[in-house]
C-alpha cells in the first residue's frame, strides 16, 4: 500500500468519497464527461511532440508526468494506464488520499502528494510534462503560479494549460449555466474575475521562457452530451506550451 | 490474508470460444498490441465437428477483412448474386415470385457469403495462436464484478481477473445469469431445422426464401451443386420429420422449395431446434459485457444471428480500443454505457422486424396473404425501399462501428 499512516476509518471515509470521485454518473460527472477531449488532446500532442509510437499499448513510457491539482486522479490514472512514470499534487489532503486508494485498487502505481507547485519547483523537481488543467481559474496569484509551473518543465519538455476565458459567454455559460441551471457544479465553484483570457496566459506563459504553440477551443455538444475541439476559445480553451530543449 | 494465490490479471477476459468470442479476441490483440486476454471456454480449443455453414453480409465480411481472416475464408466461400423471396398457400404448386433482390450492394460486391462454420473457426484460431491465453477445458464456478475488476473462479481454484470480462458464452449464457440479467422475449411454438443438401440443378448464386403458412423456408447457396437449408416447422411437425429415413426426407425438402434445385439428396443427419426471440434485459453489467447469443438471439427467418454477433463484436472492440487509447478504465460504467448504446437499439430493431416478419408471414389468413402480397409487390417497385432492404440486409445501413466500414480501429 502506498500509504499506511491513514487509519481504518479515515479508509472508510475515503473509500465511499473516492467511489463518489470515481462514479461517471456522480457529483463529478462533468469532470468524467470532460476528460476525454483531454485526454485526446494530451495523447496526440505529446505522441508528435515526443516522437512516441501511436499503436503501442503504452506509449508514454519513459516520460515524466506531473498533474498539478490531481483531484481524485482522474487525469493521474490515464497517464498511468499510457505507460507515463506520474506525480499528482493536491493541496488538499482529502484528495490525495481518495486519489491513492483509488489507485491502489485499480493497481497502478501513482506518486500522489500533498504539496503545491511552488513547493516542488523550490525543490526543483522538474518533469517531461506538466499538466495545468483546470487550476489557474482557482489560484490567487496568477503570475506566481505560472513562474513555478513554468519552472517544473524540464527543457525539450510540454505543458498543457485549460482553463475558462473571461467573457460575458463564458459568464453565461460557466457559471449561470453550469451552476446555477444546469447544477453541474456547486455554485460559487468559479468566480468569473479570476478567469483569464488566452492573451494574458500566453504573456505569462512567455514570459517564463515558453513558447505557445497552440490554443484551442473546446466546446460542450448538447445533443451528442460530449466536449469536442473548436476553434472558438471563447469559454474553456486549452493551450500548449513547450520549453526550449 | 487468504491463503489462495493472486488471481491471475489480464486485461480482458472473454468467456466463450465460438466464432463471436473469438473474433472479439482477434480484434483486440490485433488493434491494441500488447494487450493481455484470455479466452475461456469450457471445452477444449479446436476445429468442431460442424458441416454447416453461415450467411456472412457484406458488411460483416468487412469485419473480417479488416482482421485479416477474409483471404483465407474466401476460397471457400460461395456468394450469393440474387435472393428470391416467395409466399405460397398450402398446397400450391406454384411459386409466384413477389420480391427479387439482384445482383450486388456495390457493383461487384455479392451481398452475402454463405462460409463454412469449420473454415470460420479454423481461420480465427490459427490467428489466434500464440497471442492469447486458451483456458480450457474450464469450469466457472464463482463471478464477480465487484470493485475495480471482474473477477472468475474456476472448478480448479484458478482465478481470472480482468477490468472487463465479456460473455460470448451462448444464448444460456452462465455469466449472464450470474450477472442476474433476465431476459425478454418469447418461444415461437416452432423448431428451427437446418441441414445440407445436394441437388441435381445448379442454384447459380441465388438463395430463396419461401414464407410459409408453417413458417419460412431458405436454402442457401454452397459451392458445387449444394445448399445449405433453414427452416421452420411446428413443433410436432419436426418431430415428424426429423424421423424421417433419408430419401423420404430428400422428397420432403423437394416438396417443400418447390422444383427450382432439382432433385434432392439429404447430406447430413437433419439438426432441430425450438426457436425463440430472447434479447438481455441489459447488454452490460458491472465489469461485463455481452455480446451474441448472449445478449440477443433472433428468429433465424433474415440470417441474421452471426451478423448481429459480429456487429457486437465490432462496437464493442472499438469502444474498448478507444478507452485505452486515452488510459481510461475500459471497464467503467461509462465506457459499457456506450457499447451498450451502439447495440441496443440495433438489436432491439432486427428482433422486432424479423419477428414482425415471422408473425406475418407464418399463417394462413387469407386476408393477411392478400396484405403480405400487396405489400411485398409494392415493395418489388419501389426501387429505394428495396435498396434500403438490400443494405439492411447487408448490415451496411446505419453510422455504425469502424470494423463494419472495414476500417481498422
Amino acid at each position: 500500500m502506498p500509504d499506511t499512516t491513514i487509519n481504518d476509518e479515515e479508509v472508510a471515509k475515503f473509500s465511499a468519497m473516492a467511489e463518489e470521485w470515481w462514479n461517471p454518473n456522480g457529483k463529478f460527472k462533468p469532470i468524467h464527461k470532460f476528460n476525454p477531449v483531454r485526454l485526446a488532446y494530451i495523447r496526440e500532442r505529446a505522441i508528435a511532440h515526443f516522437g512516441l509510437s501511436d499503436t503501442a499499448r503504452a506509449p508514454f513510457e519513459g516520460l515524466k508526468i506531473l498533474d498539478i491539482g490531481c483531484g481524485g486522479g482522474l487525469l493521474c490514472e490515464p497517464m498511468a494506464r499510457l505507460g507515463a512514470q506520474v506525480t499528482g499534487v493536491d493541496p488538499a489532503e482529502r484528495n490525495v488520499a481518495i486519489a491513492r486508494l483509488h489507485a491502489a485498487q485499480s493497481g497502478l502505481e501513482i506518486d500522489y502528494r500533498s504539496t503545491t507547485a511552488e513547493a516542488l519547483a523550490a525543490a526543483g523537481e522538474q518533469f517531461d510534462i506538466v499538466l495545468n488543467m483546470e487550476v489557474v481559474e482557482h489560484v490567487d496569484n496568477v503570475p506566481l503560479y505560472m513562474k513555478s509551473c513554468g519552472d517544473l518543465v524540464k527543457p525539450g519538455g510540454l505543458q498543457f494549460v485549460a482553463t475558462l476565458n473571461r467573457t460575458l459567454r463564458a459568464y453565461a455559460l460557466a457559471i449561470v449555466g453550469a451552476e446555477h441551471v444546469l447544477r453541474w457544479l456547486p455554485k460559487g465553484t468559479h468566480e468569473w474575475k479570476k478567469f483569464i483570457t488566452p492573451e494574458e496566459l500566453t504573456a505569462l506563459i512567455q514570459r517564463n521562457g515558453m513558447r505557445v504553440t497552440e490554443k484551442t477551443g473546446v466546446v460542450y455538444h448538447p445533443l451528442e452530451d460530449s466536449w469536442k475541439r473548436s476553434r472558438d476559445l471563447g469559454v474553456n480553451y486549452m493551450v500548449l506550451a513547450e520549453k526550449p530543449a | 490474508m487468504s491463503s489462495s494465490p493472486a488471481p491471475q490479471r489480464f486485461d480482458v477476459v472473454i468467456v466463450g470460444g465460438g466464432p463471436v468470442g473469438m473474433s472479439l479476441a482477434l480484434a483486440l490483440t490485433r488493434f491494441m498490441p500488447g494487450l493481455s486476454l484470455a479466452l475461456v471456454d469450457r471445452r477444449a480449443f479446436g476445429v468442431p465437428q460442424d458441416q454447416r455453414a453461415s450467411a456472412i453480409a457484406a458488411g460483416v465480411r468487412r469485419v473480417f477483412e479488416a482482421l485479416g481472416v477474409w483471404g483465407e475464408l474466401l476460397p471457400g466461400a460461395e456468394p450469393v448474386r440474387a435472393m428470391r423471396i416467395t409466399d405460397s398457400g398450402k398446397g400450391d404448386i406454384s411459386r409466384p415470385l413477389f420480391l427479387s433482390f439482384e445482383g450486388d450492394v456495390v457493383p461487384g460486391e455479392p451481398f452475402a457469403h454463405l462460409v463454412p462454420n469449420r473454415a470460420i473457426a479454423t481461420a480465427l484460431l490459427g490467428a489466434l495462436e500464440g497471442k492469447v491465453d486458451f483456458v480450457a477445458p474450464a469450469t466457472i464456478t464463482g463471478w464477480s464484478g465487484e470493485g475495480g475488476a471482474g473477477l472468475l473462479t474456476l472448478e480448479d481454484g484458478r482465478q481470472l481477473a480482468a477490468p472487463l470480462i465479456v460473455a460470448a458464452d451462448g444464448a444460456q449464457s452462465g455469466l449472464r445469469t450470474r450477472a442476474g440479467i433476465g431476459v425478454l422475449g418469447h418461444e415461437y411454438g416452432q423448431a428451427g431445422l437446418v441441414t445440407t443438401i445436394a441437388h441435381s440443378l445448379p442454384h447459380e448464386g441465388i438463395a430463396y426464401e419461401h414464407f410459409r403458412p408453417q413458417g419460412p423456408f431458405a436454402s442457401l447457396p454452397l459451392p458445387g451443386n449444394r445448399s445449405s437449408l433453414v427452416w421452420t416447422e411446428t413443433l410436432a411437425e419436426a418431430e415428424r420429420i426429423r424421423a424421417l429415413p433419408a430419401e423420404a426426407l430428400g422428397l420432403e425438402i423437394e416438396a417443400a422449395m418447390g422444383s427450382a434445385l432439382g432433385r434432392v439428396t439429404p447430406e447430413e443427419g437433419l439438426q432441430a431446434y425450438p426457436l425463440r426471440l430472447q434479447i438481455a434485459r441489459s447488454f452490460i453489467g458491472p465489469r461485463l459485457a455481452l455480446i451474441g447469443d448472449a445478449a440477443h438471439v433472433v428468429h433465424p427467418i433474415a440470417g441474421q444471428g452471426l451478423n448481429l454477433g459480429l456487429k457486437d463484436v465490432a462496437a464493442l472492440a472499438e469502444t474498448i480500443v478507444e478507452a485505452m487509447r486515452l488510459g481510461l478504465d475500459h471497464g467503467a460504467p461509462d465506457v459499457l454505457e456506450r457499447y451498450q448504446r451502439w447495440r441496443r437499439f440495433d438489436t432491439a430493431l432486427m428482433g422486432l422486424v424479423t419477428d414482425g416478419m415471422n408473425r406475418l408471414f407464418s399463417n394462413d389468413v387469407a386476408a393477411l396473404r392478400a396484405i403480405r402480397d400487396l405489400g411485398l409487390g409494392m415493395v418489388d417497385r419501389m426501387a429505394p425501399v428495396k435498396s434500403a432492404m438490400i443494405a439492411r440486409a447487408a448490415g451496411l445501413s446505419g453510422t455504425g462501428p469502424r470494423l463494419l466500414s472495414g476500417y481498422p480501429l
